[in-house]
């Protein structure tokens, strides 16, 4: 018997170590957010990531007043770091969404004390994204044009256009993963409203919670809603990266235009995601002490998706550079041989498999799968190269299409650089607010997690399936009311 | 016993002695009762008796309203209002209309899931007569409760002290209105 409580442990690890009851989970975690006293810590990393979002409205300030001459894109090169960033940032959204969504439906019980977080990471990185494409219309004052609405001019956004598809795509995956995440949040709010000692934090609490007093009834309703919005984000994330690649490879463009652009770049997207998933949790994790819920199982987890979704990746490099030769199109083994040995930008493709493809066959190892320190350095490694990826399917793509005179080489300026960088910087000052201010971790979905929380037997996973109540029903009295 | 009575609440410590209590209850004839607990119990529904929600009815239907809008939508500015030909493809292409009916399909359910959900639960609801309890506030940490509202039609105060004082509970609360 212990043997096979040994064996079991191995095959479906605890997803809470330590001793927890529901009032030291709930204490834990709601601290982080309840306490006066802000951690020294905490200062500094805003501090930081604040001083690099001002790069952000430097750049933004100077380019409404100069206009988008002052980017390095220019003809042949008329894409490039605005459209690189965004598909970047876009997809680093995408492992948001995979957590709670899919993993919800997987019924991944590791999801649960991740999720929240990574939620915030997709809108925050959505936001993040979309600053791009606007800013690269130059008049980001007109972004409504980009929305169907019957106007003086007379004229319809193109729905033929996979631009037009990006916008409807974006803006629903920004509204749906906002919707998702704040649902997830109104029973831990109502938390925050009990506990909160502050008057003012306590009505705002108490306001975004919605009366939330935890009934039977109500959670029955809210389970029901929880399934459906996963069962609708799921399709909705597959469709937003592959809508992204649409605007790729709709065009007649040799290394733009290929069939299994969807699917690799929705690979791509989980493949970014966990790692910046990564990146955001090792430092969460140890400064505010949450081992016990982020235990070393979700990292290996995570590791494991990153590289199961790396080979993907890697994978859709081999296949790519296989078209290209076995398709006999000139043009597209022409684009091939220039990416990969005789253009200019031949490094960038050589970077980009050494961070995506050599970096990942680390984690064959168990040393570096299980070591925080490793883990976190193969991340930041991996979003570099996802960054790569884009730059070497956007600019090597464009710059040598297929008359030669008009053939060009691509630079970013500065302000490119400073645009990019202090996005980075924005996305990381709303992880800190969001830290702050909100509980990073779901306190209700960990409760279900405890022991305690069995019902004769029964595991209270947030995850099972609420259908099954209709076949429980032992009694022959109609429900009530 | 004060007229303005909400009803009664018993205090519980685990999700199991919630759900035997709710059982009871219902077996004991109380209709109109609740349960309060800090996350979801998958047993409560058939304890307390819950009906399964219209909601995902609600959501088929807002989906389908998202679909049909886009359709029309897209109908209505490429063959109706502006017809032009572009890219070589017929007014009504629909395969590129696909993605804006798509999206528009997730948005509206997921609109509906959400608010639906809000809707259906009486929500917002800033004031409720359980809050006056002081205890409940326990309720979205780590006790459970149960509720027997006084509009029960079998609510007889004595009688459902007497019988909440026999679930083992922590301690019976009245609660006012």
């Amino acid at each position: 018997m212990q043997d096979l409580k040994e064996v079991q442990k191995r095959i479906y690890p605890p997803m809470v170590e330590g001793e927890h009851t529901y009032a030291s989970v709930t204490d834990k975690i709601s601290d982080v957010t309840l306490k006066k006293t802000t951690p020294f810590h905490w200062f500094i990393g805003f501090g930081i990531a604040f001083m690099i979002a001002q790069l952000l409205l430097f750049t933004v300030i100077w380019l409404l007043t100069k206009g988008i001459g002052i980017w390095g894109n220019n003809q042949p090169v008329g894409w490039a770091f605005d459209i690189i960033n965004f598909v970047w940032w876009i997809g680093i959204g995408h492992a948001g969404t995979l957590i709670s969504a899919i993993l919800l439906l997987l019924n991944q019980k590791w999801r649960t004390s991740i999720n929240r977080f990574a939620e915030a990471m997709t809108l925050f990185a959505v936001a993040c994204a979309g600053m791009f494409p606007l800013l690269h219309t130059g008049r980001p004052w007109l972004a409504y044009w980009l929305f169907p609405y019957p106007n003086v001019m007379n004229v319809w956004p193109q729905f033929r256009s996979p631009l037009i598809w990006d916008v409807f795509a974006v803006s629903t995956y920004a509204t749906v993963s906002l919707l998702f995440w704040y649902v997830g949040l109104i029973p831990d709010l109502a938390t925050l409203r009990d506990r909160a000692k502050n008057k003012f934090f306590k009505f705002i609490y108490a306001a975004l919670s919605w009366g939330w007093r935890g009934s039977a009834r109500h959670w029955h309703r809210y389970e029901l809603a929880y399934l459906i919005l996963a069962g609708l984000s799921t399709p909705l994330v597959l469709s937003v990266h592959s809508i992204v690649s649409l605007d790729f490879s709709v065009s007649q463009l040799p290394g733009w235009h290929a069939t299994f652009f969807p699917p690799y770049f929705v690979a791509g997207a989980v493949y970014a995601g966990f790692a910046m998933v990564l990146i955001l949790c090792i430092p969460l994790r140890h400064f505010y002490k949450m081992q016990d819920f982020i235990t070393h199982t979700h990292l290996v987890y995570m590791s494991k998706v990153m590289m199961a979704t790396g080979f993907i990746v890697v994978y859709s490099y081999i296949m790519e550079a296989f078209f290209g030769w076995y398709g006999g199109s000139q043009y597209e083994w022409f684009m091939i041989k220039n990416r990969i040995w005789e253009g200019p930008y031949w490094y960038m493709y050589w970077l980009l498999l050494l961070c995506n493809g050599a970096s990942i066959q680390l984690l064959w190892f168990k040393r570096f799968r299980e070591s925080e320190y490793w883990l976190f350095l193969i991340a930041i490694v991996v979003s570099v190269g996802m960054w790569l990826e884009r730059f070497v399917i956007i600019v090597t793509s464009i710059h040598r299409d297929f008359l030669p005179s008009s053939w060009g080489m691509y630079s970013p300026t500065m302000f490119d650089i400073t645009m990019f960088t202090g996005t980075i910087g924005f996305f990381f000052t709303l992880i800190y607010l969001f830290v702050r201010f909100l509980p990073m971790i779901s306190i209700f979905e960990v409760r279900t997690l405890l022991p305690a929380a069995d019902v004769h037997g029964h595991q209270q996973d947030f995850e099972e399936n609420v259908n099954e109540v209709e076949y429980t029903y032992d009694r022959t009295d109609p429900p009530n009311e | 016993m004060e007229k303005n009575l909400y009803g009664l609440i018993a205090e519980f410590d685990t999700a199991e002695q919630l759900v035997d209590a709710a059982r009871e209850a219902r077996d004991a004839g109380y209709t109109k009762t609740d349960a309060c607990s800090p996350f979801p119990i998958h047993e409560m529904d058939e304890a307390l008796g819950i009906k399964r929600s219209i909601l995902p009815y609600l959501c088929l239907a807002g989906g389908i309203t998202g679909l049909l809008s886009g359709l029309a939508l897209t109908y209505f500015v490429h063959v109706i209002d502006y017809p032009i030909i572009v890219g070589g493809r017929p007014h009504f292409s629909l395969p590129s209309f696909i993605p804006p009916m798509y999206e528009l399909t997730i948005l509206c359910a997921s609109f509906t899931a959400v608010f639906g959900m809000l809707f259906l639960n009486g929500l917002p609801r800033p004031y409720h007569p359980l809050f006056n309890v002081p205890r409940f506030a326990l309720a979205t940490r780590e006790k459970f409760f149960l509720v027997i509202e006084s509009e029960d039609p079998k609510f007889d105060y004595d009688a459902a002290r007497g019988f909440m004082e026999t679930l083992k509970a922590q301690e019976v609360f009245d609660v006012e209105e």
